[in-house]
């Protein structure tokens, strides 16, 4: 009995410590006051801030294409690089296999960094198509690690199957082994999305003068002072996520049922 | 018409230097039921793939109706596969499933409600077009696997040991369905086992292979009681297989002894071996027979005793009998001329 | 069929976009510097000789320390969570790790800024303190050691709680069950069994916090406002402040080569224990 308190117990402060902080930035996002130290009444003000706040929105928009660009492509590239690697000899794959490895291994920063001086290099403009090139670039190896479990799982003469019954190798592939490995091929994009949501470090090297992504956004405000539109920035993010969690969740019980 | 709707001729296959079939000559005639037979590794769904064109063979020819095929795709051959373990598609359920191959000939929906209707009759599932695979019996999904081939009218139908994974009682009935649903759609079922009892109850004949080669082919009952080697005869059934010489036509001395048979052909004095099915051994009293021994072991097997029997120069014989004979029995063996079958000795 | 040709374009695109930006960095890290800070193609090993000056060696120091506690940090706290979750029924034990995962799925930046909000001389910590009355003035919490270590603590506990837990909950009960048939008390069925076997799951927990850790300049930056230079403020310094590439690239590399290191020792553990479960 008491150990079981204790295992509560301890559960329960591991939780505070990661939501606190999280508690806290909502609180304040409500607080009426321009010295931030304590509470002095409830208000929206930071929210009608925020959106009037043309850089933010600008850079909101700029976050979410890039996500589902980078997503998509490096959804499509990995994809098709999974199903080849994994008909590849066992030398060919090994090296493809640790050529994917590489960006999963690397810090972000030497990511970045590394591909801020490629562009230079190629005289690429900075901005927003860099920002894409390089959100696909860290993106692919994850598809790839996604969707190649999927590949192995495959029963071999189910596309044997679709050809014998007279289709292309282009209908077996969208007819039948695509609907088979569409869960990884799902979890690959997801997981590219978020990670392109959450980038900081590349987009940070990788982007020009006047392309802000929102993690960039908030990190130069952060440098300017701290500012409660911040707070109900993190709010409406948080938010965000947390009602798309009971949404895919209640899904995911409902398909179940 | 051809006489022959598939010919292999020379047919080789290499995989990394491993050669799995040297040389197949085959021929098979329009609505025959052939059956591959042999171990694993013996090269039959290697065999098997090349006529459905999954692989491709290192040399030799597949013919299809007189026309060479070997580099024509699977899709494009009007031949359909059912495969080992069925690779039904999980993500379709039944009418999908069997549907597939006729959407993509673009059938309209009307006729390919018809047909598959048709389909699931013959194979008894009907009302099961909604269910969806997996939930369906290892019976019920090898019967969407050969409605799901059958619908598309394919010349020649392929089964890659399709029976492997139901229980013994399932698979006896589905032979007799089997068998029965080739003669009713009247085209030509090239099958792969390595159940000998199976390819014995099904084919109009049977090709033994072992080791990518053919060993013998013929009609079942050719296979069974006229086996032309040693492996042919140890595969097929069971039997005593005893090394003889040939004295001269129809006379053969095993152990010392000679028997009379009804084999001739063979040089004088040739090595050969001898097979004497175990049911074709007759027990009499312990003085009368050709051969005297002493009972072993007796295992009861339902229709008939196993019974293993040392004879004098303690060779061990196994017999079928319907009569008991107890353990420590003397007894005498009878051994008929047509009991005795003749092989060339191979190696 | 050639389907291996699909990954062409995936290869073309990692030697455009992953290994040659790797070639460069390591080529530049060979290279001189013009009177104007300009990369000149001409072969020196300066950039690594200066790395070794006392204030950079101290850098180096400092970082690996930094990950290194905060690996600790993260180990200690995260182990006793883990096994919790592990041991939950499979209902609570979804919510816990959703728990656990709902987090990262909010910006890293502004997880350590909150830290900022909390830490700070008006924070909310100072404040609650002062409230009860335990200190008059006070504390200097931000820009410190401490707070980059806690930000980093904050930000890559849920790194080492995720895979130990993955691989506790999928450990077989008849073992322990078997280890305390033959006589071993709690906690060296623990100590004897459990934690040998979960040791694949500790080993990539520390490499996913080892690695942001030692590479990272966010936190560093917000929480150490400056103070604290660690490896990943240095080579962001050199690129984008002190534009000194050459420099900068040598950092890289040697930050490379490190990672490399750590990955051939981990790697021989995680092989017989299995870890590499990925694909």
């Amino acid at each position: 009995m008491v150990k079981k308190l204790c295992k509560a117990a301890y559960a329960g402060i591991i939780y505070v410590f990661l939501y606190l902080p999280i508690l806290v930035l909502i609180v304040y996002s409500f607080n009426d006051s321009k010295y931030r130290g304590n509470w002095s009444g409830f208000t929206l003000r930071w929210y009608q801030e925020l959106m009037r706040d043309r850089t933010i929105i600008s850079a909101l928009y700029n976050t979410f294409t890039i996500a589902i660009l980078a997503s998509l492509l490096a959804t499509v590239i990995g994809t098709a690089a999974a199903i080849g690697i994994h008909h590849m000899k066992p030398r060919a794959k090994a090296v493809f296999m640790n050529i994917t490895y590489l960006p999963v291994m690397n810090p972000d920063i030497v990511i970045g960094i590394s591909l801020l001086a490629l562009f230079v290099w190629l005289k690429f403009k900075l901005g927003y198509i860099t920002l894409l090139l390089a959100h696909v670039t860290f993106n692919i190896p994850y598809v790839i690690l996604a969707v190649l479990p999927k590949i192995y799982q495959l029963n071999p003469h189910l596309e044997e199957a679709a050809l014998d019954l007279g289709a292309t190798p282009l209908q077996a592939f969208f007819k039948v082994i695509l609907p088979e490995i569409m869960a990884g091929v799902v979890t690959g994009f997801l997981l590219a999305f978020t990670l392109s949501l959450d980038d900081f470090m590349v987009s940070f090297f990788t982007t020009g003068s006047g392309v802000n992504t929102l993690s960039i956004k908030i990190y130069s405000m952060t440098k300017l002072g701290v500012s409660p539109k911040i707070n109900a920035l993190s709010t409406i993010l948080f938010i965000g996520v947390l009602s798309l969690l009971i949404i895919l969740q209640q899904r995911a019980s409902n398909i179940k049922e | 018409m051809e006489e022959y709707i598939i010919e292999l001729s020379r047919l080789t296959k290499k995989f990394m230097e491993k050669e799995a079939l040297c040389g197949i000559d085959l021929k098979i005639k329009p609505k025959e039921f052939v059956t591959l037979l042999g171990p694993s590794g013996c090269g039959k769904t290697t065999t098997l793939r090349i006529i459905g064109g999954f692989e491709e063979p290192t040399a030799g020819d597949v013919i299809f109706e007189g026309k060479q095929i070997n580099e024509v795709p699977p899709y494009q051959r009007q031949i359909n596969t059912v495969f080992q373990k069925y690779a039904l598609f999980p993500h379709l359920n039944v009418f999908d499933n069997i549907a597939f191959g006729l959407r993509l000939k673009k059938l309209d929906q009307g006729a390919i409600e018809e047909k598959v209707a048709y389909m699931l009759k013959l194979v008894n599932l009907e009302g099961f077009g909604k269910r969806k695979v997996q939930s369906l019996s290892g019976g019920q999904q090898q019967r969407v696997a050969i409605a799901r081939a059958l619908v598309n009218e394919p010349k020649v139908l392929l089964l890659d040991e399709p029976l492997g994974a139901l229980d013994l009682k399932l698979r006896k009935e589905m032979q007799l369905e089997l068998k029965n649903m080739q003669q009713r759609v009247g085209i030509t079922f090239i099958y792969v086992t390595h159940d000998q009892e199976e390819a014995l109850t099904m084919s109009d004949r049977v090709v033994v292979m072992s080791e990518g080669e053919i060993q013998q082919i013929g009609t079942p009952e050719d296979i069974y009681n006229e086996p032309v080697n040693r492996f042919v005869a140890d595969f097929i059934g069971e039997g005593n297989i005893l090394d003889g010489i040939m004295e001269e036509d129809f006379k053969v001395k095993i152990e010392g002894r000679s028997f009379t048979c009804i084999d001739k052909g063979f040089g004088s004095n040739e090595v050969v071996e001898v097979l004497v099915r175990p049911e074709d051994i007759q027990i009499v009293e312990a003085n009368k027979g050709m051969l005297k021994g002493v009972v072993e072991s007796v295992v009861f097997k339902g229709v008939h005793y196993e019974i293993l029997v040392r004879d004098e120069s303690e060779m061990t014989w196994m017999i079928h009998d319907i009569h008991m004979v107890k353990v420590g029995q003397a007894i005498g063996m009878e051994i008929g001329p047509d009991a005795i079958h003749i092989m060339k000795k191979v190696g | 069929m050639k389907k291996q040709w699909l990954s062409v374009p995936y290869g073309i695109w990692a030697l455009v976009f992953s290994i040659a930006p790797i070639l460069i960095i390591a080529v530049y890290s060979f290279c001189s510097r013009s009177a104007y800070g300009n990369i000149i193609y001409e072969f020196t090993a300066e950039n690594y000789g200066k790395f070794l000056e006392p204030i950079y060696i101290n850098v180096l120091w400092r970082s690996v320390l930094l990950a290194t506690q905060s690996t600790l940090a993260c180990f200690i706290l995260g182990y006793p969570m883990a096994m919790i979750i592990a041991k939950s029924t499979i209902k609570k034990r979804n919510i816990m790790v959703m728990l656990f995962v709902l987090p990262l799925w909010t910006n890293f930046l502004l997880r350590t800024y909150a830290w900022m909000v909390l830490l700070r001389d008006q924070g909310v910590i100072n404040q609650f303190l002062i409230y009860i009355g335990i200190i008059d003035e006070p504390l200097k919490l931000l820009y410190s050691h401490n707070a980059v270590l806690l930000g980093m603590v904050y930000n890559f506990l849920p790194f080492m709680v995720l895979p130990i837990y993955s691989v506790l909950s999928k450990l077989d009960n008849s073992l322990v069950e078997a280890a305390e048939d033959l006589g071993a008390p709690p906690w060296q069925v623990f100590l004897k069994v459990i934690f040998p076997l979960s040791l694949p799951g500790v080993i990539s927990g520390a490499i996913m916090v080892f690695m942001p850790a030692v590479s990272t300049f966010v936190i560093s930056d917000l929480l150490g406002g400056g103070q604290t230079v660690l490896l990943g403020n240095l080579i962001q310094n050199q690129f984008l402040v002190a534009r000194n590439w050459q420099f900068g690239s040598a950092i890289s590399m040697i930050m490379i080569i490190m990672i490399l290191i750590t990955m051939g020792i981990t790697s021989k553990y995680q092989g017989e224990g299995g870890g590499r479960q990925l694909w």
